[in-house]
């Protein structure tokens, strides 16, 4: 092992992940730092969302080839929960409905297990009221929402707000946000990117996963990947994300051969 | 009475000196097996019982001859030969084990998971304690406590000797003999149980009987409870226990009668942890339960609130008779089926006084193989004006090889009377439970959330110290249903 694979946080190599005996995707090879942004862009179906739930965990798919290593931990040998204790965090592109269970209630429970994870005792009641307190503030989210069953009812823009809100919550190490911009307006939009640049260090990670480059007017990527047909077929700087505003993903599907 | 006066009294009591009476002479004294009018006569002169009631014994038991098991049920249940069950044995000290080690780990792991403190889980475990509770003189401590304001709760038995006229008076007015099967067999040979009386006026100081959960060991397989609340008086009365029970008798069945008066107000709580058999569905309790309040006066109130997690087979209606002009009754039940476990429970609310109102929210959870019934009736009787209802019948299903049914009856003879139904039969998804998981909560905590997020209406209406544990109850019911 070189020192240079040491510094990876993420690195994924030649993964293949199918479901239901269909390929998805096909040979994926990613690396990221500790510190940068990595925007993945791609067309519908391209198989985006399939590579932020291999990385989270989702049973569903089966990964047929390749490895996934995670701050020198093999990942794909770890159970979800454990994934995210590690500090993986997805930001789902349909977030989830939970009801009955408050909002408060569902982040104390992952606050607190996170908190054991690492050997520390749980917060009391009240650091942890001002916890989200904190957070809240951070990301504008209003207390009705948290006030409220886990995304039960929310509009869109909720939802994905309440991805951040709980993205702050949990301070992961690595971010994967899938597509956490659709269906926003530009006010929701920018409540969103002030959330994950507020939350950006040297020391974490973001993956945005996203279809417009609108998105990385706000957030400002280190690195763009285009994902097409399960695999990387293009990497490079932020202005590549303006080229396929400009010129749409066809000259992608062109040069792959479709 | 405050939460540290309970503790204060629970404190003198146990730090007590040893009472060897407690446990001794009671000698065993079973009546061999099966039913006729001799045993029915044996029973009521061991308990030395008034005429009154030998008569009322015997009169149920004629009944009962005549009838047939009601086969309605949504329920498979083996033949049960009643010739072959002992009626009566005296309440019999079961052999102590020597410390808590030869408890059956299961059942101790349960325990640690509901967080009941050590010296409780000892007694429910029958291991010998070194400082004895003297149960009975909690009991007698308790009994002082509330008779300053005239309240009187004790067992059955003793209240047939100490207030036979009341007992005379209420005894079988709201679940006549002939009721059904189930309360005709109680009726005939009912152990004991508990009676409480509320005077008018008279607000109960205390949740009854959260205390003496940790002597209810010889409820008994037929068991009865007669609660009577006069004019403007208030109690809350909890039954049962989270904590496993397991008993050697197979059959339970149960009858509790409610009267509440004019302006007064019950709120009946129960938690149902019968064992249930084992994972294959052998053994586990049959649960057979005829639980029906009136509201006898104007604006009366009647609440029942319930969660089932037990019994290998569960029926059980408990219902409310809404006469009392401007009373009103509401119904909060879960009922848990996991593995190979069936019950068919509901609510009857009969709308017969003007302006009555009732409001019922079943939610039914299945796991495993098992069935979950809702059967409920709503009737409002011809000369009734202005009755209200509203139902509300969720079922939640884990994996797909379970089930969950519900029939909901109508008999609405008044047109003045507004009636809602509404059903809703969902599964935990696996998404829910993925989202859980990439928060960091594992699985079986996942599935608590979720389950208890979505008995929420019902655990709220559980007293404070129950809720908690009711919410664990649930997670631990579902144990290894999903995943
Ligand atoms: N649960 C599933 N069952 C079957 N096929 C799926 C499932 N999830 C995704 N797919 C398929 O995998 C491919 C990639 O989907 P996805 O990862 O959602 O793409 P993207 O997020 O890039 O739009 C699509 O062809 C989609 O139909
Ligand atoms: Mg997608």
């Amino acid at each position: 092992m070189g020192k240079k694979l040491n510094i990876e946080m993420l690195s994924i190599k030649n993964l293949h992940v199918s479901i239901e005996g269909k390929d998805i995707l096909k040979g994926i090879n990613l690396d990221v730092k500790p510190g940068e942004v990595h925007a993945i862009m791609g067309p519908n179906g391209a198989g985006k969302s399939t590579l932020a739930s291999v990385l989270a965990g989702r049973d569903l798919f089966n990964v047929t080839e390749g490895e996934v290593n995670f701050q020198g931990k093999d990942l794909l040998d770890m159970e979800p929960e454990d994934r995210a204790k590690e500090g993986i965090f997805l930001g789902f592109q349909y977030p989830i409905e939970i009801p009955g269970v408050s909002t408060v209630n569902f982040m104390k429970t992952a606050v607190n297990e996170h908190r054991k994870y690492k050997g520390l005792d749980p917060l009391s009641a009240s650091d942890f009221l001002k916890l989200m307190r904190e957070k809240k503030s951070l990301v504008e989210i209003d207390s009705k929402l948290t006030n409220r069953s886990v995304n039960e009812g929310f509009s869109g823009g909720e939802k994905k707000k309440n991805e951040i809100f709980q993205m702050a919550m949990l301070e992961p190490k690595l971010a994967v946000l899938d597509e956490t911009d659709s269906g926003l307006d530009i006010d929701a939009l920018r409540v969103v990117a002030n959330g994950v640049n507020k939350l950006k260090t040297r020391d974490n990670a973001t993956i945005v996963i996203t279809h417009y480059q609108r998105l990385l007017d706000y957030i400002v990527p280190d690195v763009v990947h285009v994902l097409y047909d399960g695999r990387i077929v293009k990497t490079a700087g932020k202005e590549l994300a303006l080229e396929l505003e400009e010129k749409g993903y066809d000259w992608i599907k062109e040069e792959n051969g479709k | 009475m405050a939460k540290e006066e309970q503790d204060k009294i629970l404190n003198e009591v146990t730090e007590s000196e040893y009472k060897y009476g407690f446990v001794t002479d009671i000698e065993n004294d079973d009546i061999g097996k099966g039913l006729n009018e001799d045993v029915i006569r044996m029973i009521s002169a061991k308990k030395k019982e008034p005429k009154f009631m030998l008569d009322f014994r015997l009169k149920a038991y004629r009944h009962w001859k005549t009838m047939k098991m009601p086969e309605w049920a949504y329920l498979d249940i083996p033949e049960i030969d009643y010739q072959d069950i002992i009626y009566y044995s005296a309440p019999k000290q079961k052999a102590k084990l020597e410390s808590m080690d030869d408890v059956d780990p299961e059942i101790r792991a349960t325990f640690d998971k509901l967080g009941i403190p050590l010296d409780e889980q000892k007694i429910l475990a029958n291991v010998a304690v070194d400082v004895v509770m003297d149960s009975s003189s909690v009991k007698t401590t308790f009994k002082e406590a509330l008779a300053e304001k005239g309240i009187i709760f004790c067992s059955f038995s003793e209240a047939v000797q100490d207030h036979p006229d009341l007992i005379q008076e209420y005894m079988g007015t709201v679940v006549p003999i002939q009721d059904n099967f189930y309360a005709a067999l109680n009726s005939a040979v009912f152990s004991d149980g508990s009676f409480v009386y509320i005077p008018k006026g008279v607000r109960c100081p205390m949740e009854l009987s959260t205390y003496f959960r940790i002597n209810a060991e010889n409820t008994g397989q037929f068991e009865r409870t007669l609660i009577v609340c006069e004019e403007e008086s208030y109690v809350s009365y909890l039954e049962g226990c989270t904590a496993p029970m397991r008993d050697e008798n197979q059959l339970h069945a149960a009858i509790v009668e409610i009267i509440v008066k004019d302006n007064a107000e019950v709120k009946y709580s129960t938690v149902q942890n019968w064992y249930p058999g084992d994972k294959n569905g052998k053994g586990g309790i049959y649960n057979f339960v005829t639980k029906r309040g009136i509201c006898e006066g104007v604006n009366s109130k009647l609440m029942w609130a319930q969660v089932e997690t037990g019994s290998a087979v569960t029926w059980k209606y408990p219902s409310t008779i809404l006469k009392g002009d401007g009373s009103s009754s509401e119904f909060y039940s879960v009922a848990v089926t996991n593995n190979h476990q069936q019950a068919d429970t509901g609510t009857k609310m009969i709308h017969i006084g003007n302006n009555t109102k009732s409001t019922i929210i079943s939610k039914g959870i299945s796991a495993g193989k098992s069935n979950n019934s809702y059967r409920g009736l709503v009737k409002v009787a011809k000369n009734c004006e202005g009755a209200r209802n509203f139902s509300q019948c969720d079922s939640l299903l884990l994996g797909d090889k379970c089930g969950a049914h519900t029939f909901p009856y109508l008999e609405i003879g008044n047109q003045t009377a507004k009636v809602e139904h509404e059903a809703t039969t969902s599964k935990i998804g696996e998404d829910q439970i993925f989202y859980c998981n990439q928060r960091g909560i594992n699985t079986e905590d996942a599935i608590g959330l979720i389950v208890n997020g979505y008995a929420k209406e019902v655990i709220n209406k559980m007293p404070m110290e129950f809720a908690v544990e009711a919410q664990k109850l649930l997670q631990i019911s579902l144990e290894g249903s999903v995943g």
